[in-house]
């Protein structure tokens, strides 16, 4: 079963790091494969930390690892990605016009999945 | 304002003061660094990214040039590079924000001489407000005067806590100014957002607005400053805030006597992006009826507002630029480098100091990766991984001097702390506009600079 959230890719000062350190690092690649979620919405979803989920857009899908957002920050049907390559697997080409794809703010269906085991 | 340098040596560690930092748009140009031999072991008054920015960019242990994944000399480099770009029919040069404008003018040049587009990062950062300023206009001034004067801060859809870190204690929050004497005292901050970041926690109002509603909520203050009046209902509907909460706000704004509002990505990669930027400039505009208002993008990388700058003042338009027909075409959509990729147009490219191929969306990162491209970078990226030339450059700022543009627009110039044995983005730049002009017979007796044989 799935639902509808609203995505926020966005910076964050660790994704910043990580560019610094490299983006092969432990510090970039860690930030930009993590999904906040909302601590209510993960209540009411069944999540805990370490769970991972499938979000699926208008153009693309990805598997990524739930943390939950510190409390207050993010309100429920929000979730909130770093910047980084799974982000931008789920924009699309179309930039209406202007130059930018919309890159924050899009509907994306979430599904639990097992977590993926450790090859 | 920077002061001269002053370096002290002995043996392999120095200090060089007043050094720049090139990570964030905020450009600060007070960091004192401590240089052992190749590594930066200390930078005083940096923030957490600047401190990472240093302190991470030793030499990077890399050719200075591979070709299909293989070392070779640059000087192999340059004439491979030169003969993919010269023999292209829809050429893309793109990315330029983190490098210096000296090698941002080299980069028009050469797209200029190839026929091809240059695009900068600023399309997928804050191009939406560039085709905003040319509809409306930017009210504006230098972080300077913010610093100095603005007693009512707003970051609408921008959090400057987690992107550029001494915002808020170097221009817009903490300082003492000479109209705003007790700093943060005299100040109030307003911080309008979808979610409440770590830059709300340090504001005195947070407004948390309905996602993909910063034009509504933009326009609800712009008919607040003409007095119109508005339905409560139906401004909580579209807004997700109380007409209560945008009314006293108004009230602020128009009390205050130097109101400044800083807009980032929130506006801009959302719903609406220009339509977003243009209703924030107009409401700006609109302000100056009560008081005095001013706006500002927070930009990002190091030197994007440079690029902005180099390529407005070189072609006449300041981002997604065509050049094939010999003369310079502006038409985002069209000409911008998500959309010439995306749409599978550019049949090669040459991208400078950024990483499409992690950013970029993921019909545009297919195409760029099945044609012919060149990249710069310090660092191994996505996009120097699969670049059929990579150059691995010397760091703009820590071992390249140069100039680059604050956000404001004011340039300032770098203070680099060791050599590298690589070259900078600008040595190889010159090298390749050199052949490719060769290639193009430009110059020749009775070859016009303006012949275009790939004209698309």
């Amino acid at each position: 079963m799935s639902e509808t959230f609203i995505l926020i890719p966005g910076r964050t000062s660790k994704q910043g790091v990580g560019i610094n350190e490299g983006k092969y690092g432990e510090t970039y690649l860690g930030e930009i494969t993590k999904l906040q979620v909302a601590p209510g919405d993960m209540e009411r979803l069944g999540i805990t930390e370490g769970d991972w989920v499938r979000l699926t857009g208008e153009h693309g899908t990805i598997d990524v690892e739930v943390i939950s957002a510190k409390k207050d920050e993010l309100p429920e049907g929000l979730l909130f990605i770093a910047y980084g390559d799974l982000s931008s697997r789920l924009m699309g080409g179309d930039t209406h016009g202007s130059g930018m794809p919309t890159s924050k703010g899009f509907d994306v269906e979430l599904e639990t999945i097992p977590t993926p085991s450790k090859s | 304002m920077a002061t001269v340098s002053s370096e002290s040596q002995s043996d392999q560690l120095k200090v060089v003061t007043d050094a720049t930092c090139t990570f964030c748009g905020c450009v600060c140009d007070d960091i004192d660094l401590t240089v052992d031999g190749h590594t930066i072991t200390k930078a005083k008054r940096a923030c957490v990214l600047g401190t990472a920015w240093f302190l991470n960019h030793d030499v990077d242990d890399r050719p200075s040039c591979m070709i299909k994944g293989k070392p070779a000399t640059v000087e192999e480099g340059i004439e491979h590079a030169s003969q993919v770009l010269a023999n292209s029919r829809y050429p893309l040069i793109y990315g330029l924000s983190d490098t210096t404008s000296e090698s941002q003018r080299v980069a028009v040049s050469i797209a200029d001489w190839i026929g091809g587009i240059v695009d900068t990062t600023t399309s997928v950062c804050h191009g939406p407000s560039g085709m905003a300023f040319q509809g409306v206009g930017e009210v504006t001034c230098s972080l300077g005067e913010v610093r100095n004067r603005g007693d009512l801060i707003m970051f609408w859809g921008s959090n400057p806590a987690e992107s550029h870190p001494r915002h808020f204690t170097k221009y817009s929050l903490m300082p003492k100014g000479m109209f705003v004497p007790n700093g943060r005292k005299d100040r109030t901050c307003v911080v309008v957002d979808v979610r409440k970041t770590k830059s709300a926690n340090a504001a005195d109002i947070f407004i948390p607005i309905k996602p993909r509603r910063d034009f509504e909520g933009l326009w609800t203050l712009r008919a607040l400053a003409k007095g119109i009046e508005l339905d409560p209902a139906q401004t909580l509907e579209d807004t997700g805030v109380e007409l209560s909460v945008w009314q006293d706000l108004m009230d602020r704004m128009k009390a205050a006597k130097f109101g400044v509002i800083f807009f980032g990505m929130g506006l801009t990669m959302t719903r609406g992006k220009h339509a977003n930027s243009e209703a924030l400039l107009a409401l700006t505009r609109d302000m100056n009826d009560h008081t005095r208002f001013v706006c500002k993008p927070n930009r990002g990388h190091g030197n994007v507002t440079g690029a902005y700058n180099v390529v407005a003042w070189r072609t006449g338009y300041p981002f997604g630029v065509n050049l094939a027909r010999g003369y310079p075409r502006f038409n985002p959509g069209e000409y911008t480098a998500s959309d010439v990729l995306a749409r599978g147009e550019a049949d090669a490219a040459m991208i400078i100091a950024s990483d499409p191929m992690a950013n970029f969306n993921e019909p545009a990162r297919q195409h760029l990766a099945s044609i012919p491209y060149i990249a710069f970078d310090p660092k191994e990226t996505p996009t120097t991984r699969h670049a059929e030339v990579a150059f691995t450059v010397a760091t703009y700022g820590i071992n390249v001097p140069g100039t680059v543009y604050r956000m404001d627009d004011v340039p300032i110039p770098l203070r680099p702390a060791f050599e590298s044995p690589h070259p900078s983005d600008l040595q190889i730049l010159e090298g390749i506009e050199k052949r490719v002009k060769e290639l193009k017979a430009i110059g020749l007796a009775g070859q016009a600079s303006s012949l275009r044989p790939n004209a698309v």
